[in-house]
């Protein structure tokens, strides 16, 4: 056998370089020779070849270079055999790669340039179906395989091939530039994707079907990209509100399930299960995000989230400031939705009767016919002024409306306790 | 690369937001930047005149496009530039995109790649 398997190369550890460096790999070769295709039979070709040595020779002390250079190779390797494909790419740059020497040793992983930003853009490019952004993100940025970006979309996996295929055949042909929008059309681009990202997590921390009531996983993938975006992005105070707003809510992820997997509503639930450090870590970034400029709705949901989390039970929990925050929150993105929670805030600061005067308010918004938390916010409001005939109805109008089983048995549950 | 970009003008629109200089000064604009490979205005509508052949051969001459869509071809612009996002800009700045009118812009095949 080979030599010893040094404590480094642990399958666990090599897996998670591949998770961090597949991002990274895959922009800077997309970068260089501006297609998608080859970039990623490249990286997944490296890092074939890392997992057949790495275990037995060791990690090597830069992986990242050493990937890098592996692919790189294989691209030029590749593109001197495929005319065709040289021709159609980038000759310029493919010669100036081919006369260049051998990456010197001293190329440090840190000195690898970062372009993982411009994938991030081009991935969620307003040209590209919407449903096909974040299965794209995912799938360059996350690194997750297609049957994986299929599963997390609940889709069988020759779909998501195909809708893969064609969101990359139209990078190419349609010619999408990989690039970092100027400063000035970045307040037009960045919010797309940060809705990638966030679509992505509410995928996750609410499943849209499937036997699960969270994925764990997906929302952990966007709580991922979010940091690399804010480590990119720096200065952008919405890049910085949206991580702060994720992990807030993350943070209650342990105490949302009860032990059948049920939901388990903010109010019941056991806050000795949240994640301190998560919360600390999130309620740091609020101020950030909202300094500096006028505030953005990923900040503001934040201030939001980091009040719940603070608060030591729900009757001491600072209602006053959420209103206010969703006073803000509504100029801000006006919504039925954000208006119904801002609803239920007034009803926790003012009492029952004045947050069901407001959601009366709100009875004819199409938006919230369908919308099961809008009755069940009525119903509990209703069982609070002791009117249950009507709580009774508004629970049953809820139950008919919920997607999931979950939802349905929890409001079951309320409406059984009512009597 | 090149792109196409289709003019389409909001059917049944009386008042157009966008004046002939607009077009005069976009057209001069396209021209000035060396970018424009071709471009063309389109009769109105009611000249348009659709042929058709069937498996048989015959062939059928009917009168204008069938206008279900809101919207009717009012011209086209081909343009060579970098990428979509440049194509992109060029399209947003031509007046007919404005108005309830809308630009589509479509790659040119290129078969010699």
């Amino acid at each position: 056998m080979g030599a010893p398997v040094s404590s480094v190369s642990s399958v666990s550890s090599i897996e998670a370089v591949f998770r961090e460096e597949h991002g990274r790999l895959l922009a800077a070769l997309v970068r260089r020779f501006g297609d998608l295709d080859l970039a990623e039979e490249v990286t997944s070709e490296a890092i074939e070849v890392a997992l057949a040595r790495w275990p037995v020779e060791g990690v090597p002390p830069k992986p990242g270079a050493w990937l890098m250079t592996t692919a790189r190779r294989r691209a030029v390797d590749r593109l001197r055999r495929d005319q065709v494909l040289a021709t159609r790419l980038a000759v310029l740059q493919v010669e100036a790669d081919r006369a260049a020497p051998a990456p010197s040793p001293a190329e440090t992983d840190a000195e690898l340039p970062d372009e993982r930003l411009q994938l991030f853009f081009t991935c969620s490019h307003p040209a590209l179906p919407a449903e096909d952004r974040a299965a794209l993100t995912l799938r360059c940025l996350g690194g997750l395989t297609t049957p994986e970006v299929a599963r997390a979309f609940l889709v069988p996996p020759a779909t998501m091939a195909k809708r893969i295929v064609r969101a990359k055949k139209k990078i190419r042909e349609a010619r999408i530039p990989f690039r970092v929008p100027a400063p000035d059309e970045l307040p037009e681009r960045l919010p797309g994707v940060l809705q990638v990202v966030y679509s992505i997590f509410t995928e996750g921390y609410a499943a849209s079907s499937g036997p699960d009531l969270q994925r764990l996983d997906l929302a952990e993938e966007a709580i991922r990209l979010t940091r690399i975006l804010h480590r990119l992005l720096p200065a952008e105070r919405e890049v910085t509100g949206l991580l702060a707003l994720l992990l807030l809510i993350h943070a209650r992820r342990d105490a949302r399930t009860g032990p059948d997997g049920e939901p388990v509503l903010l109010d019941d639930q056991d806050r000795t299960r949240w994640d301190r450090a998560m919360i600390d870590e999130g309620t740091a970034l609020v101020p950030p995000s909202l300094t500096g400029g006028p505030p953005g709705p990923y900040g503001v949901q934040a201030a939001i989230a980091a009040l719940h989390d603070e608060a030591a039970d729900l009757p001491s929990t600072d209602w006053a400031q959420i209103v206010a925050l969703y006073d803000v929150l509504r100029q801000l993105a006006p919504s039925p939705v954000v208006s119904l929670n801002r609803a239920a805030a007034v009803a926790m600061r003012d009492g029952p009767e004045a947050g069901l005067a407001l959601l009366d308010e709100l009875a004819g918004e199409p938006l919230l016919r369908a919308y099961h938390p809008y009755p069940a916010a009525r119903a509990d409001l209703l069982h609070r002024l002791g009117r249950v005939d009507e709580a009774r109805e508004a629970y049953q109008r809820a139950i008919e409306l919920a997607g999931s089983e979950a939802d349905r048995q929890l409001l079951r549950r309320k409406l059984d306790a009512l009597a | 690369m090149k792109y196409m970009m289709l003019i389409q003008a909001a059917a049944g629109q009386t008042e157009p937001e966008c004046t002939p200089a607009d077009w005069m000064a976009y057209d001069k604009e396209v021209r000035d930047a060396g970018i424009l490979v071709s471009g063309e205005s389109l009769a109105d509508l009611v000249t348009a005149t659709t042929v058709r052949v069937d498996k048989e051969g015959k062939r059928t001459v009917t009168d204008g496009p069938f206008a279900e869509t809101r919207e009717v071809l009012g011209g086209f612009y081909v343009i060579d530039v970098p990428d979509l996002d440049v194509a992109l800009d060029w399209a947003a700045r031509c007046p007919g995109s404005r108005g309830g009118g809308s630009i589509v812009v479509r790659p040119v095949a290129d078969f010699d790649a």
